[in-house]
């Protein structure tokens, strides 16, 4: 009951400063709205490889920029933290008797707010541009995976953050990583039309799980045995990622 | 009963940096105690410790009672923190950074509103409460540091170098602040400082820290007193060339090193409130007028240079080689 007050309590201090600085969240759509835009009218043609099981690339793109935008967002919620730290915020609430855990969770709870707004912007301007999606419940899904996704790359950069505690080492890490993960996935291209080790690759991608899933759900052709295993193995991912971040912070406090 | 126990204090940050090496101290209920020592000398580190916010390699530490490392949650919630680094949230405004402060430490409701307001009033800043703190000045962030310190009342207050960075003015208001802060509300207070004007105003005990223990403790005047030299000046009505001042002067107990240069009569004594009417006694009995006399008691610069047996500039100058070499390791 604490740790879920004092969660709340430092996701309200994260959402008011959000709240403060609102275009922050444009400038977060401008790489998404490229993508869905101007990536999906120069791909438009995708549709016509045989096999295909799309007639709307932009109805198929969408569901991979929210998640694509959900990792990319996410992906930098350490740097604020480093703020934090060198700021003294950080020690400052390690002094009072807040518990450890809603530090990190107050956080992933604003990258989660963060990433439900963008994927609902995304999904509506992607039904703008003559987008269908059939069922309201499966988008909810899609972007409930996003966020939970979201979260979990969260998690991994705040535990990146309390290791390294340097912006570059941060950047680094996380452009090593994204658009690798990203491209590594089903996100732009049906699966089973990559070649042959990108999709095994992609089997052990938590980005492509989330993709994949989200998809079918929000497309209405979802199989939801499918649907359902891709939840429970980002749920495992979130977790790992929590526990990597949790111990980032002992990690921290030992040294100093 | 006393309000911080520290009983030889050990850290050893990696690669085997001694950054406190068997430092102990005790502070009286009630008191500021300050720890004086130049950059890098173990402040800082000790501050942590007590706080619970870094962990003793050995060594015990009490504070309020509580055993900070047995007794995390006892000790955070008796004790308030204002660290170096200023720790205000910068896009947050002053109350909301007050009232979250006080949500931390379990406060809630119509009592944490009304805490803060006393407290941002008390210092100072309620005009600027629904500000972001970002717009505030260097002094004002300071205070609002204290305000956020205070919010749950804690028994004892950590105020870590709390007025490193400040102009003359704010900090000798920032002195009465937190003169008052023990006269009216009766809190301990471990100050750390490198300013020795600082620690002689406010400090009612004070431990000089250098390399990581503590190499003297007392009051500041009993600092002061254990260099057993008062300088004495008595400015003279005219210049004596015959000796007969040096005669005067000669067979008073504790007064030594006297020099008479003009009209200027230099000397030091033991305790210069004691020598003083002794010399003039002398003096007039010889038949020199005396225009002034001035004593001016030892700094403690004088106190550290003694103690640490090297000026406080050499010793930053090392502490900061020290900390060249341990990296971004702390």
């Amino acid at each position: 009951m604490t740790a879920l007050m004092q969660t709340g309590y430092i996701a309200l201090r994260h959402l008011r400063a959000l709240w403060r600085q609102p275009w922050w969240i444009a400038v977060t759509l401008v790489q998404p709205i490229v993508w869905l835009l101007l990536y999906g009218a120069l791909f438009r043609r995708v549709v016509d490889i045989p096999g295909f099981q799309s007639t709307s690339y932009i109805e198929f793109l969408a569901p991979g920029v929210v998640v694509n935008s959900a990792i990319f967002s996410a992906g930098w919620g350490g740097m604020s933290l480093i703020d934090d730290i060198r700021r003294g915020v950080l020690d400052r609430f390690l002094v009072t008797p807040v518990r450890r855990t809603p530090l990190i969770m107050g956080r992933l709870v604003q990258g989660a707010v963060v990433v439900t707004i963008q994927s609902f912007i995304i999904v509506g301007l992607a039904v703008a541009t003559g987008a269908h999606y059939p069922s309201l419940l499966g988008v909810l899904v899609l972007v409930g995976m996003s966020a939970m996704l979201g979260a979990a790359f969260g998690a991994f950069s705040n535990g990146l953050a309390l290791l390294a505690r340097r912006e570059e080492t941060l950047i680094a890490a996380m452009n090593f990583m994204l658009l690798p993960l990203t491209f590594l996935s089903a996100g732009f291209m049906q699966k089973n039309l990559m070649p042959l080790w990108m999709q095994r690759v992609a089997d052990y991608n938590p980005v492509n799980w989330t993709v994949e899933a989200g998809r079918q759900a929000a497309m209405g052709s979802g199989d939801w045995a499918f649907i359902g295993s891709r939840v429970a193995f980002l749920a495992l991912f979130l977790l790992l990622c929590l526990t990597f971040a949790t111990r980032a912070f002992r990690s921290y406090q030992r040294s100093i | 009963m006393a309000a911080i126990e520290a009983h030889d204090l050990v850290k050893v940050y990696p690669p085997g940096i001694r950054a406190l090496d068997g430092l102990s101290f005790e502070v009286e209920q009630g008191t500021i105690f300050g720890l004086l020592g130049p950059n890098g000398a173990g402040k800082s580190t000790t501050i942590k410790i007590l706080t619970t916010l870094s962990k003793a390699t050995s060594g015990r530490a009490l504070v309020a009672g509580h055993d900070v490392d047995r007794d995390q949650g006892g000790a955070r919630a008796a004790i308030g923190c204002v660290a170096q680094k200023s720790g205000v949230d910068l896009e947050a405004t002053g109350r909301e950074n007050v009232i979250l402060q006080g949500q931390l430490y379990g406060m809630g409701g119509a009592e944490l509103g009304r805490r803060a307001d006393e407290l941002l009033t008390r210092f100072g800043l309620a005009d600027a409460a629904r500000r972001p703190a970002k717009t505030f000045s260097g002094g004002m962030q300071r205070r609002l540091d204290i305000a956020m310190g205070l919010v749950h009342r804690p028994e004892v207050l950590f105020l870590d170098e709390p007025t490193t960075g400040l102009d003359p003015e704010v900090r000798a208001d920032m002195w009465s602040e937190i003169a008052r802060l023990v006269s009216v509300d009766g809190l301990t207070i471990l100050l750390t400082t490198h300013y020795m004007d600082e620690a002689d105003v406010l400090a009612k005990r004070l431990a000089i820290v250098d390399r990581g223990r503590v190499v003297a403790e007392g009051t500041p005047e009993g600092l002061k007193g254990e260099l057993r030299g008062d300088a004495i000046h008595v400015e003279l009505r005219e210049a004596y060339l015959d000796g007969r001042v040096q005669v005067a002067l000669a067979g008073i107990a504790g007064v030594h090193d006297v020099q008479l240069e003009g009209r200027s009569l230099h000397a030091r004594a033991d305790s210069g409130a004691t020598a003083v009417p002794a010399v003039l006694t002398a003096l007039d009995a010889a038949g020199v007028g005396a225009a002034s006399v001035t004593v001016a008691r030892p700094s403690l610069d004088d106190v550290y240079l003694r103690y640490a047996g090297r000026a406080f500039r050499s010793a930053e100058d090392e502490a900061a080689n020290l900390a060249q070499r341990q990296g971004d390791g702390r």
